[in-house]
């Protein structure tokens, strides 16, 4: 999902913990209690969830790359303001799991500079580009409803500041959806050529959609773990089937096809069945080989250079502040 | 040049009128008025306070959780501090 890149292997050293601890650990997690910032967890755990949140904190930011795009092209001003708020929306998610990743020991600095390094992963789905209005729609509509697929669980997660953060996530998400679908909706019963620019959104996003899922079960390496420590609650393809059961009705309700022939209702299951995913294509576009892996990462470092004199003016400033209260309170003692 | 690092702050909003204020999270801010603000950007998008206040971080002093044991040990063992622990007769009524 926002966090599908889970499958390298961790850095840093083996840690050899008391099983003990681990046995102690492990029995308060299978009794649905929340783990804080400061009891004591395996250093695995810990660094799972530094990088798991991290990467979903990293795909809030660039996600609103693609999205940024069209806010001054949005077709009206209601459009335009609900587009400005959603990519706010997004700005302040990245905000609350940075927080949530510091209870657990790094910096958000840190954790940034992973992102503009090329060392940190984001969701792949940021990666494609927004060609045209109709894409506004599908992301709001797929990518928001696939997130909140994903994010729901996310709610019930072991790790009590990650699950908090979701839930305040969860919230503001499902505006999201909704306001990508009313866009999709009034494309579909607008012009031929509206509904035609529709329909090609859609074509060019269902795939990346599903690939927000990660990699199938079988080749997911670190689901078993997580879904003992209940990091996870779901697996990938899981939360990929609900997804499919959701979103296929409600692109039939807009009258569009989806660009999978295999795609077919089992009547006897009640489950949409698809067509294979193109996995070569996921993993290139997570090595850095997607349509815009070199613009968005360029993107982000230019916001980050750019405000740094901001950034410098501002603790300046609080510097001089603090000195001159000080010279005032000495002067009056 | 290493980025220098941004204080951190703790957040805690009064959701109605009558509420505490309760801990929401946290934010980076040069200073208590910035904080203030991001705090209202980050925390209160739609409505959900009515009352922000900021806390540098590394002004809290925290329990450790480790010694919950030790350090809750009075509240468990003094069970004449709850009213169940009285015995009153029935006929006397709610009390």
């Amino acid at each position: 999902m926002y966090s599908q890149a889970l499958n390298e292997r961790i850095e840093g050293p083996r840690v050899v913990e008391d099983p003990a601890k681990l046995a102690a650990f492990q029995a308060r997690i299978d009794a649905e209690e929340r783990i804080e910032p400061n009891d004591w967890m395996p250093e695995a755990y810990r660094r799972t969830l530094v990088r798991q949140i991290g990467q979903h904190a990293h795909s809030e930011v660039v996600g609103m790359l693609p999205e940024g795009n069209w806010i001054t092209r949005a077709p009206s001003l209601r459009r335009k303001a609900a587009l400005l708020a959603k990519v706010q929306d997004e700005g302040g998610h990245g905000l609350y799991l940075y927080a949530a990743a510091e209870t657990l020991g790094v910096s958000r600095e840190e954790l940034y500079e992973q992102l503009l390094a090329g060392k940190a992963k984001y969701s792949s789905i940021f990666n494609y580009p927004t060609l045209t209005w109709a894409d506004i729609g599908c992301i709001g509509w797929l990518v928001d409803g696939a997130a909140i697929m994903n994010q729901i669980p996310l709610c019930r997660t072991s790790y009590g500041p990650y699950a908090r953060a979701m839930i305040r996530i969860c919230k503001e998400e499902s505006f999201h959806q909704r306001q990508g679908y009313e866009i999709m909706l009034t494309l579909c019963r607008g012009t031929a050529e509206q509904k035609a620019m529709a329909q090609d959104a859609l074509n060019r996003w269902w795939w990346p959609s599903l690939m927000m899922f990660g990699p199938p079960d079988s080749e997911s390496q670190h689901t078993e773990q997580s879904m003992r420590w209940k990091i996870k609650r779901f697996t990938n393809d899981e939360l990929r089937q609900k997804f499919v059961d959701a979103t296929v009705p409600q692109g039939l309700y807009l009258g569009l096809t989806f660009p999978d022939p295999e795609l077919r209702f089992d009547e006897t299951t009640g489950h949409w069945r698809f067509g294979p995913i193109d996995w070569s294509e996921f993993k290139r576009v997570l090595a850095g080989q997607g349509p815009c892996n070199r613009e968005r990462l360029a993107a982000r470092r230019k916001a980050h250079e750019e405000g740094a004199w901001v950034r410098e003016a501002a603790l300046a400033h609080a510097a001089k502040k603090r000195a001159r209260e000080r010279a005032q309170r000495i002067a009056a003692e | 040049m290493a980025e220098q690092p941004m204080p951190l702050w703790e957040v805690f909003i009064r959701s109605r009128t009558g509420l505490a204020h309760r801990h929401v999270g946290s934010v980076h801010a040069a200073d208590a008025e910035m904080a203030l603000q991001a705090a209202r950007d980050t925390y209160t998008r739609r409505g959900e306070g009515l009352s922000i206040w900021v806390v540098p971080s590394a002004a809290i002093t925290a329990s450790d959780p480790a010694e919950k044991g030790p350090l809750f040990e009075p509240t468990a063992s003094k069970i004449y501090r709850h009213p169940s622990f009285y015995e009153i007769p029935e006929e006397v009524g709610h009390m």
